[in-house]
């Protein structure tokens, strides 16, 4: 696709027909979780949407971002999205190495500025510049100079959104977020450890339809997807409300189906699309195959207990007395709502404790 | 040696939304015949238990209409048995689900010619009209002189 083509062009010239082309945008319209009434909406400004640079940085991070990405199940809306972006930058899928890399995101950076999107997965070590370096720059350096000229910046994972697993206790590296370190630019956190692969296209997305980002919740992630629990979205739930729980993962409640609250299960305090969009083509998601969400799209998610232990356990002292309270589910909603809060300021006064 | 298949499982999960979604497909149905605008409804955004997208679809059943579109992949518009409700699905060029959606209209967008491809044609048709000698369509014992 040249840059001055728009994307409804550019499909033209590739021979797909109108009624394609509105299956494309139908398809996008359900990626970006969008109601089907905006797919008129989301037609009109794709026909004229013209292709955005996109400068891609890997800091501390293992990759699995990226595979969630490229490994997505809708290739054929996928490999559209991407034809209409340029992705003038991402050391792990280009060709080029070493200084024609580097001259590469440069020119991006320098053709497109103020107005190329800068994707970020991993977190920025701030304990020594050296712990991990591209082409000799530091990740802090490289950040701060690749964001300076950016319209916005997409946060990819849990560990460029809220610092993820290198940020874990003790934190060896003073390993930090993307938004800790630049403030003065609109910041869209996809978190999860991988993020669901559609969630980060249907971001893109929402870019190149309307050219702006989406509506945000209070942690900085797009509303449409993380604005509701995987608990309240989950097929188990009626289990929870009726007080059945599956105390093993081989007992009668975990062939049965039933809630997985007691073997600690994070859904009723993480905030993910996961209960919906699902993973590999759709087919599941971990809940959905009999182990407990683990809570990875939530900050710190790696240091706050067991992940088999029942969320409110750490708070209530044993497991014994939060099975009795077990019996009447709609109050351990409650009860669960305030054990997250109760760890989570748990939590960030032992870090404070540790860092002072 | 005992296999998968031996460890009894049984999944007794229900989300309770199949039932309220078919109230929603009745009621969007009123609307259409009280000359309304339709409902689409995106399955993939309900929370739904496994089995239960089989039993909606076995609840509404086929109906007389089902049209295949080859763009992009194929996708299958197939009218249900409660005339006015459709179950569109797309799939990608390696046949795997893209979007499903539950249409409650008397006739999908899909299914229409659209504009755009309409004026194509006439553009196509009239540049074969005028790049054509007259006995290019005349049938071909008539061109032999026959």
């Amino acid at each position: 696709m040249h840059n001055d083509q728009t994307l409804g062009e550019y499909l033209q010239s590739q021979g797909v027909s109108r009624r394609g082309f509105l299956k494309f945008c139908s398809a996008t319209a359900s990626l970006m979780a969008l109601p089907p009434s905006a797919f008129a909406q989301v037609a009109e400004a794709l026909a004229t949407a013209r292709r955005p640079s996109v400068v891609w940085l890997s800091f501390q991070e293992c990759t699995g971002c990226t595979e969630s990405l490229t490994r997505s199940h809708a290739p054929t809306v996928e490999s559209l999205i991407f034809d209409a972006i340029s992705l003038d930058y991402h050391h792990t899928l280009q060709a080029a190495a070493g200084e024609g890399a580097e001259a590469a995101r440069m020119a991006a950076m320098e053709e497109n500025s103020g107005e190329y999107l800068l994707v970020v997965d991993g977190s920025i070590p701030l304990g020594n510049p050296a712990y991990s370096t591209i082409a000799g720059v530091s990740n802090l350096d490289m950040l701060q100079e690749s964001a300076a000229n950016a319209a916005a910046i997409i946060a990819v994972g849990t560990c460029a959104a809220f610092g993820g697993i290198p940020h874990a206790n003790p934190n060896p590296t003073g390993a930090v977020s993307v938004s800790e370190i630049i403030k003065d630019k609109p910041i869209i956190n996809v978190s999860g450890c991988p993020p669901i692969p559609v969630v980060i296209t249907g971001v893109l997305a929402h870019y190149l339809t309307f050219g702006t980002i989406p509506e945000l919740d209070a942690l900085g992630r797009p509303a449409a997807f993380f604005g509701q629990n995987i608990h309240d979205r989950c097929y188990r739930r009626p289990f929870y409300e009726r007080g059945q729980f599956a105390h093993t993962f081989d007992d009668e409640g975990a062939r049965k189906g039933w809630c997985l609250y007691e073997l600690g299960c994070k859904g009723p305090t993480t905030y993910n699309a996961c209960a919906t969009l699902k993973w590999n083509e759709g087919t599941s998601f971990p809940i959905g195959s009999g182990h407990g969400c683990l809570g990875c799209s939530e900050p710190d998610f790696w240091d706050k207990g067991s992940f088999y232990t029942p969320i409110s356990a750490g708070l209530w002292g044993s497991r014994e007395a939060l099975l009795g309270a077990a019996a009447a589910g709609a109050a351990i909603g409650v009860g669960a709502a305030m054990a997250a809060r109760a760890r989570k300021k748990k939590s960030q006064d032992a870090e404070e404790a540790q860092t002072t | 040696m005992s296999s998968l298949d031996d460890i009894a499982v049984k999944v007794e999960a229900a989300t309770g939304n199949v039932t309220p979604l078919l109230h929603e497909i009745r009621h969007a149905l009123k609307r259409v015949v009280d000359g309304q605008e339709g409902t689409t409804i995106d399955l993939q955004s309900l929370p739904l238990a496994p089995g239960e997208q089989e039993r909606i679809e076995s609840v509404l059943g086929a109906g007389e209409v089902r049209a295949e579109l080859d763009a992009l992949g194929p996708t299958v518009i197939q009218e249900t048995s409660y005339p006015g409700v459709w179950l569109v699905t797309h799939r990608n060029t390696e046949h795997e689900v893209l979007a499903r959606f539950i249409e409650v209209t008397r006739i999908p967008e899909l299914l229409k010619s659209q504009q755009a491809d309409i004026e194509s044609g006439i553009s196509r048709l009239a540049t074969e009209l005028a790049t054509a000698d007259g006995a290019s369509f005349l049938p071909q014992e008539s061109q032999a002189g026959g």
